[in-house]
C-alpha cells in the first residue's frame, strides 16, 4: 500500500522559508503570490495489515513535530 | 565525592569534545563518553550533556533522529528522576524533539546561519545553572546555528515567563526567538537547553569565560546539596 503524509507548519508559525520562496517568485516576475508555506511529503509503502492508527502513530511521533507542525494521511490507490 | 558526569555523542555531533574539555576543567574530573546507541548510561551519573553539531546530519528536523535513539530513552528516564541535564545547541533541539522541553527551534528568521558572540540576559539566577551570575547579568557567549528560532504557543511562552523558566534571553537581535529566548528550564528545573555554547567561553584564549561560570554554578550546587 502506497500513503502519502503530507507535514505542513500549523498556522501562524512563522515560516522563514516559505516567504523567502514567495520573494524569489516576486523576483522571477510573478505577481499575486500572496503566500508561501513550505512544507514536506513522504511516501511510505506499507504491508497492507498496516492499520490507520498505527500510520497515525507514525505522523506523531516521527514523521511531524505536533508542536509546529500538521500532518495529513493518504492512502494513494493505484 | 567525584562528579560524575556524560557526555552524550550521536553521529554528526562536533562540539562534544569541547563539552567534555569544559566540564573536565572546570570539575577536575574526566566525564564519562557515551555513544547514541547505548542502552544504558553509566550508573550514578550527576549530570548529563548533549553537545551540539548535526546529529544524524540534521535529517528530518534538528534533533529528531537523535531524540529517538537508544540512549535518549535513558536520558529521559534520567532527566525525570531529577537527574540535571544540558542540552547546548543541537543538545536543546534533541530536548524539544524528545519533549523534555516545551518549544521547537525553526529556522532562523534571516535565514543565515549565525555564528557570533551574542549579549545574552541572564533571565533568572536562581537555577542549578545560573546560581552563579546575578539576575539580568549581561554576558558574552557564542552562538554557532541555522535553526535556533525558539517557538512555543503564547500560552507557553506566558507559564515560561511566568515560572522563571526562561534562563537566557538574548540581549541583541539573534534569530528572531520568541521573546528573544536564548534557553528554557523544564518544569522542575534539572532540564536546561540553550542554543549559546557556554562550553566555547571556558577560559581566556577563547575570547571570555562566561560560560564557565553555568558550570561552575552546577557542579557548585550539585557537589554542595
Amino acid at each position: 500500500m502506497k500513503v502519502r503524509v503530507h507535514v505542513s507548519l500549523k498556522p501562524g508559525v512563522l515560516d522563514p522559508q516559505g516567504r523567502a520562496i514567495q520573494h524569489s517568485l516576486e523576483g522571477l516576475g510573478f505577481a499575486g503570490v500572496n503566500d508561501v508555506r513550505a512544507g514536506r511529503l513522504f511516501e511510505l509503502d506499507v504491508e497492507e495489515s498496516v492499520s490507520d492508527a498505527a500510520l497515525d502513530d507514525m505522523c506523531r511521533k516521527l514523521l511531524a513535530n505536533m508542536v509546529i507542525e500538521n500532518y495529513r494521511i493518504e492512502k494513494v490507490t493505484v | 565525592m567525584a562528579f560524575n558526569a556524560a557526555v552524550v555523542t550521536f553521529p554528526g555531533s562536533n562540539c562534544d569534545r569541547d563539552m567534555v574539555v569544559a566540564l573536565e576543567k572546570v570539575s577536575g574530573v574526566a566525564p564519562h563518553r557515551v555513544w547514541h546507541g547505548d542502552a544504558d548510561l553509566p550508573q550514578g551519573l550527576d549530570f548529563i550533556a548533549l553537545p551540539g553539531g548535526f546529529s544524524y546530519g540534521d535529517y528530518l528536523r534538528c534533533g529528531a533522529i537523535a531524540s529517538r535513539s537508544p540512549i535518549m530513552q535513558a536520558v529521559i528516564k534520567a532527566a525525570e528522576r531529577g537527574v540535571p541535564v544540558l542540552g547546548v545547541c543541537n543538545g536543546f533541539q534533541v530536548l524539544t524533539e524528545s519533549g523534555l522541553l516545551p518549544g521547537a527551534l525553526l529556522r532562523n528568521a534571516g535565514l543565515d546561519f549565525v555564528c557570533r558572540e551574542v549579549s545574552l540576559e541572564v533571565a533568572n539566577a536562581q537555577t542549578l545553572f545560573t546560581g552563579g551570575y546575578e539576575a539580568g547579568q549581561i554576558i558574552r557567549i557564542p552562538v554557532a546555528h541555522h535553526d535556533g528560532n525558539y517557538f512555543a504557543d503564547g500560552a507557553t511562552l506566558d507559564r515560561l515567563e511566568g515560572e522563571g523558566r526562561v534562563a537566557f534571553r538574548y540581549a541583541e537581535s539573534v534569530n528572531g526567538s520568541a521573546r528573544q529566548i536564548a534557553g528554557v528550564l523544564n518544569n522542575a528545573g534539572n532540564v536546561l537547553g540553550m542554543m549559546p555554547h557556554p562550553e566555547r567561553a571556558i577560559e581566556a584564549t577563547h575570547g571570555g569565560t562566561d560560560g564557565r561560570t553555568l558550570f561552575e554554578s552546577a557542579i557548585r550546587g550539585l557537589m554542595d546539596a
